[in-house]
């Protein structure tokens, strides 16, 4: 992991511990997941500007999985699964922000905090592809998760 | 189809993601706390938990070992800014005594995508990178502060962040066990 990779976890975990306290009982994620929502919406805006139009939603789907979660995850993502009828649950066996965290069950109540950026940032991203989605996120055995996707019906 | 050959420029994407993901969280400060001066606080006391942590991480990759006086530090730390955030500013304006200088950034990627509003000119929007390197100073004995005296984003040609070393920490013996 490089330099500067450790410095964006760390900020992640400094965001990750003002935003959603550990004394708090019932945690809001809501601003955290929005937070993400944001940096994946305008980083899509810059990113794409050079890339050719995905007509596919499934196109996206797959750029998001492969050429985007390796730049920021520093792998591809697993396996993506859809039913064609506008769900697709991404496995990621080795999540990046999961690899400081012990990989017992101590911890799994807490995991979902440090998953809930990236369900936001998932959702920004897609948003800027023209795509509406609800994603969430299910943790199962660390370090491994699913980010479920539900793409909404489009308004228009 | 040519998909395959758009690849992204990784190094971008990332130090654009960090940007943006650092720009979310001042906008969110902004809008948690109604005194600016709470925010800068808050962003100093992220780069201190930052700083303390990483640190550590700079040793191991550098396999740094003691320096001797200021302007050692002011190299590792000179270094250090080069690794992380991928900038070299230059050491400038020490005082005569040897215990104070700047670092002076041409560019600072914190701020690359800002502008302030002028109701905002008494934010320190970077005012992590003080945090951050007083944390990492302490945890290496030193007492020192930091604080910004020219800022870009404050239509400054220049962003100088100064450091003064204070004193040298000694370790601390909890009471009772000496």
């Amino acid at each position: 992991m490089s330099a500067e990779d450790v410095l964006f976890d760390m900020l992640h975990s400094e965001i990750v511990s003002y935003l959603v306290p550990k004394s708090s009982e019932d945690e809001d994620l809501s601003i955290l997941e929005h937070l993400g929502y944001s940096c994946g919406w305008r980083l899509i805006e810059r990113i794409t500007k050079e890339l050719p139009r995905y007509k596919e939603e499934l196109e996206v789907l797959k750029f998001i999985c492969t050429d985007f979660w390796s730049c920021v995850y520093k792998k591809q993502v697993d396996n993506l699964r859809t039913n064609h009828q506008g769900v697709y649950v991404l496995h990621d066996n080795e999540f990046r922000f999961f690899s400081k965290l012990s990989n017992g069950t101590q911890y799994l109540k807490s995991a979902p905090k440090y998953a809930t950026f990236t369900c936001g940032l998932i959702r920004g991203a897609l948003e800027n592809f023209g795509i509406s989605s609800i994603v969430t996120v299910e943790i199962i055995r660390m370090p491994s998760c699913k980010f479920h996707i539900q793409v909404l019906p489009s308004s228009s | 189809m040519s998909r395959q050959n758009t690849r992204l420029d990784v190094k971008k994407v990332n130090s654009e993601l960090f940007t943006l993901t650092y720009g979310a969280i001042v906008s969110q400060l902004m809008k948690d706390y109604e005194n600016v001066e709470d925010v800068n606080k808050q962003l100093d006391r992220m780069g201190y938990n930052i700083g303390v942590r990483m640190v550590e991480d700079f040793l191991a990759r550098t396999n740094a070992g003691r320096c001797y006086d200021l302007r050692e530090t002011a190299d590792k730390i000179q270094y250090a800014f080069k690794m992380y955030l991928g900038i070299t500013p230059a050491l400038t304006n020490w005082s005569a005594a040897g215990d104070e200088f700047s670092l002076t950034f041409d560019t600072n990627p914190l701020t690359e995508f800002v502008e302030l509003p002028d109701n905002y000119q008494n934010l320190k929007y970077s005012n992590i990178l003080c945090g951050a390197l007083r944390g990492s100073c302490e945890m290496v004995q030193m007492d020192v502060s930091c604080w910004f005296v020219q800022d870009q984003l404050k239509g400054d040609l220049a962003t100088e962040l100064r450091i003064k070393f204070n004193k040298r920490l000694e370790d601390a013996i909890p009471a009772g066990e000496d």
